[in-house]
């Protein structure tokens, strides 16, 4: 477009004002609609390419009876991929997902630590004036988060996988 | 000496019928002309040139890293289809018919090995050929373009291996995926985005399976096609392959001018 320009001063017959022809326009609005066109069909694909309905498994765990879990215990479900720890002051539910690149954690009963076998992370669980599922050493990033727990009306223990909770949010029952 | 023909002249026969001439252009004869559009006129051929060096085919030049690289990626297609005809990529059924296509698929250990292999071969020569070509300085002009062909190749291998490791569905594939998977997400931004995008969900799932089918057997070849055939289709176009002492005089002649320039 820049060169067509520096080249019309040169013709004759042509004003150095008339900057915008019909050719010009018609190359505008060729371009135009076609970048319109590719940006619809950019936009369109990412639409098609991110599933609208997933068929992953619930959030919602059912962890069972609040009685079935004795007081200072960690009990991890692998395939909900979420720890059960009853403290002192009440339940609470940690991911058992590792926040460095997502592997499965596992509970050290003789370190009373949980640890991740893929790179080493390791983090806290019942180490006084430290927040359970804190770093303790290792590549992860963050801490591991605390997941919702409630009571269902049958009294059953719930963990929503998909809500994280601020730490220290003990569930008394 | 009418009645001993030689195989040669057989041939020679071969190549004047009309059913041959209609099918290769060239026509008979042996002369130069004939067989440089032998090349010329072949739509495979046509990317190499019709010339080369003897010199440039020595192993010494290049230990023929490159052809070797192309040799394992012509095993991988050959061996890949067929274990597409007994490999379902869907979550019950794609660890069973691994594990089938090992024990009750005749061939199909054979098929299957022969893949494994080529693939692991196929990544440790694309990184030999690329410290070969870096080593020589190969990579220089006017052949720059073609090095980034070759780094995009490089990719391209990579994410066929990547994908063709999660197809197993496995144990390893399965948390392999996941840490790769979780890789992409540290991406800034758009990092969770590009994790959803690339599994089709939030974990490594029954679309994630799919998805990394389409793209193996797919996507990722067709593109590998394309960009090996530009790689080619630029030895040619860029003076042949690169061997230290037959450059062309062109390129030598080219740094004088600069040279004579920055006097001035």
């Amino acid at each position: 477009m820049s060169e067509e320009k520096k080249n019309t001063p040169a013709e004759p017959g042509r004003g150095k004002e008339k900057e915008f022809d019909r050719r010009a326009f018609f190359v505008k609005l060729g371009l135009g609609s076609l970048s319109i066109a590719a940006a619809g069909t950019a936009a369109f694909s990412y639409q098609f390419l991110s599933p609208n309905v997933l068929y992953e498994p619930s959030p919602i765990i059912n962890a069972g009876k609040p009685g079935n879990y004795a007081v200072d215990s960690v009990t991890l479900d692998v395939n909900s991929g979420i720890y059960l720890i009853r403290a002192q002051e009440g339940f609470f539910s940690l991911s058992a997902v590792c926040t460095h690149l997502g592997c499965m954690t596992a509970w050290k009963p003789e370190l009373g630590i949980i640890a991740c076998p893929c790179h080493g992370s390791k983090f806290y669980v019942f180490e006084t004036n430290k927040i359970p599922g804190a770093k303790i050493e290792g590549p992860a990033p963050r801490p591991l988060p605390w997941l919702e727990v409630s009571l269902s009306d049958e009294g059953d223990l719930i963990v929503d996988r998909s809500k994280q909770i601020e730490p220290n949010t003990f569930k008394k029952v | 000496m009418s009645v001993a023909k030689t195989i040669t002249s057989y041939f020679e026969e071969l190549r004047g019928t009309r059913i041959w001439r209609s099918v290769f252009r060239s026509g008979t004869g042996s002369s130069t002309l004939h067989r440089a559009l032998a090349v010329q006129q072949n739509v495979f051929l046509h990317l190499f040139s019709t010339k080369v060096r003897t010199r440039m085919l020595s192993f010494s030049a290049t230990w023929y890293l490159g052809t070797l690289t192309f040799g394992t990626f012509l095993i991988l297609v050959g061996t890949g289809i067929p274990l597409m005809f007994y490999y379902h990529p869907s979550v019950p059924q794609a660890y069973a018919d691994t594990k089938d296509l090992q024990f009750v698929v005749s061939s199909g250990l054979f098929l299957r090995n022969l893949h494994r292999w080529s693939a692991h071969a196929m990544v440790f020569l694309v990184f030999a050929h690329m410290f070969k070509v870096f080593y020589r300085g190969a990579y220089r002009a006017p052949r720059e373009f073609n090095w980034v062909i070759g780094v995009i190749l490089l990719l391209i291998t990579l994410f066929l291996s990547y994908t063709g490791y999660l197809l197993p569905w496995d144990q390893l594939a399965f948390w392999a995926i996941t840490v790769g998977s979780n890789i992409a997400s540290a991406v800034p931004v758009m990092g969770n985005k590009i994790h959803f995008l690339m599994l089709g969900g939030n974990m490594v799932n029954a679309n994630a399976l799919l998805r990394f089918y389409v793209l193996h057997c797919m996507i990722l070849p067709l593109v590998a096609i394309l960009f090996v055939a530009i790689h080619f289709w630029r030895i040619r176009k860029d003076g042949g392959l690169y061997a230290h002492q037959s450059e062309p005089k062109t390129v030598a002649t080219n740094a004088v001018p600069a040279a004579a320039k920055g006097v001035q």
